[in-house]
């Protein structure tokens, strides 16, 4: 790698990872695409210090991530509204913020939403696996998650661009639109009318895999497919009827009936949901 | 299933595994071709186009042979046994099916690299553990109904393991990562 460490991560949170677009072109082979969850708010990191669609960003988990600076940094934090200071004086949240080397960078806990992401000007460089820098939380594939003492190379920035007049993130309501997935004809008579405008609780152990929903349960038919692909966004039925919505680590085949898809652009919304919090289902 | 892919259902995994080499070596356009059980999944592609493609698939005609690849094997699994019983016959005998068999990868899940590997004949079909081990190790090699398997790295498992192999299933390093990818026909040796 021809980058120069530029960061140090001094505490990661739960869970950081690096997290690029993801793979594409290896679910045959087993491998989960992962990639940043909020993926319009890890681009917009990545546009504000200039970089390109593929950098690989730093996504957090509910408390945020402490780093220190090696040498002078650009950088900007988004996704989930936190407070961001570089040692104890606060700077924008959503900015490019250039930092010079020797300063503790602190990404404070989410407060609201779950991930935060750190885009550095140069980009994150880390040697790619099968074509990607994120981090798959399911089979690890790709570099291994944010520890203490992890020293972060960036490439060389271009030229951070002008900062927008305004950063406008648009508030998303907890709504999850659904098209029909391949075995809607597996739900009982009238439960797929049903799923429209019933609520669900997010359960604590949704994870970058999925997010486990907790509500009336999803009337359907008993038994278990043989195996089968299946697509981010997937709403996955298991016999408790408590519905899972496959994320970017998703294992790449499933025996349990996918009954819906989340419309894509919604996915992001599944990104920042807190356990606990409540979400709206709309069938499309 | 949304507006980007589309499940082909199929008779079977080797009818699944045959669509989805054509359709790679026709590149159909796709983000992600993956055959399963009796299914095979497009991911990314505009569905009609899948639609308007499967008339050319020349379903019913054998898949074309891929790569051969032997598999050095210790028989020593625990479960060994228990597959004798199963198909009422000596442990000798279940070495002896299993290296005369030639079994070929139709479709991988569970993990990368874990292929599910078919052939072996429908009546030496065996049930999982009724509880899963809490670990397997890398390089087991397992049957469970009539597929056979080799675990890439050390999991959880439920399937009947027979022996062992130092074979490296997994490498993201090689240009194939999975020793076993869809299409890959296998010979097991007995060694040891």
């Amino acid at each position: 790698m021809s980058g120069r460490v530029t960061l140090e991560v001094l505490d990661p949170g739960p869970l950081a990872t690096l997290q690029d677009r993801g793979r594409r072109g290896w679910a045959h082979l087993g491998v989960p695409r992962a990639g940043a969850l909020d993926r319009a708010a890890a681009g917009l990191a990545r546009r504000l210090v200039g970089g390109t669609e593929d950098d690989a960003v730093v996504e957090t988990t509910m408390s945020g991530i402490v780093l220190r600076t090696r040498r002078a940094v650009t950088l900007a934090v988004t996704g989930a509204p936190c407070e961001v200071r570089l040692g104890r004086r606060p700077v924008a949240h959503a900015a490019a913020v250039t930092v010079p080397a020797g300063v503790v960078v602190t990404v404070g806990p989410a407060i609201t939403g779950v991930r935060s992401y750190v885009a550095v000007a140069g980009g994150i460089e880390v040697p790619p696996v099968l074509g990607s820098r994120s981090t798959d939380t399911l089979a690890w594939v790709g570099p291994p998650r944010l520890a203490p003492g992890t020293e972060l190379a960036t490439g060389v920035p271009g030229a951070v661009p002008e900062p927008p007049a305004a950063v406008v993130v648009r508030p998303r309501a907890p709504v999850l639109r659904l098209h029909r997935g391949p075995r809607a004809d597996w739900l009982e008579d009238g439960a797929w009318g049903a799923l429209d405008g019933a609520a669900y609780a997010v359960a604590p152990d949704s994870d970058r895999i999925g997010l486990r929903l907790d509500g009336p349960p999803i009337r359907r038919r008993d038994g278990e497919l043989p195996s089968e692909g299946v697509v981010l966004g997937a709403v996955q039925v298991p016999p408790s009827g408590q519905p899972v919505v496959f994320l970017a680590d998703h294992p790449t085949t499933g025996g349990y009936p996918v009954v819906a898809v989340v419309a894509d652009d919604d996915l992001d919304v599944c990104a920042q949901l807190r356990p606990g919090e409540e979400v709206t289902l709309r069938v499309l | 299933m949304g507006p980007r892919a589309c499940l082909v259902e199929l008779e079977d995994a080797v009818a699944a595994a045959s669509l989805a080499a054509w359709a790679r070596a026709a590149r159909l356009p796709a983000e992600e071709i993956v055959p399963a059980a009796a299914t095979v999944l497009f991911d990314g592609v505009y569905p009609a186009s899948v639609e308007a493609a499967l008339p050319r698939w020349p379903a019913g005609g054998e898949p074309a042979a891929g790569p051969l690849v032997r598999v050095a094997v210790t028989y020593d699994g625990p479960d060994l046994e228990r597959v004798a019983g199963h198909w009422g016959c000596s442990a000798d005998e279940v070495v002896e099916q299993h290296t005369s068999t030639e079994l070929v990868a139709l479709f991988t899940g569970f993990a990368p690299g874990f292929s599910y590997l078919g052939g072996l004949p429908a009546h030496r079909s065996v049930p999982r553990l009724s509880s899963p081990r809490p670990r397997v190790e890398a390089g087991s090699v397992a049957l469970a109904g009539s597929w056979c398997g080799i675990y890439p790295a050390a999991s959880p498992g439920g399937w009947l393991v027979i022996g062992t192999t130092e074979a490296v299933l997994w490498d993201p390093a090689r240009r194939q990562p999975a020793l076993l990818a869809p299409g890959t026909r296998v010979r097991f040796e007995a060694v040891g």
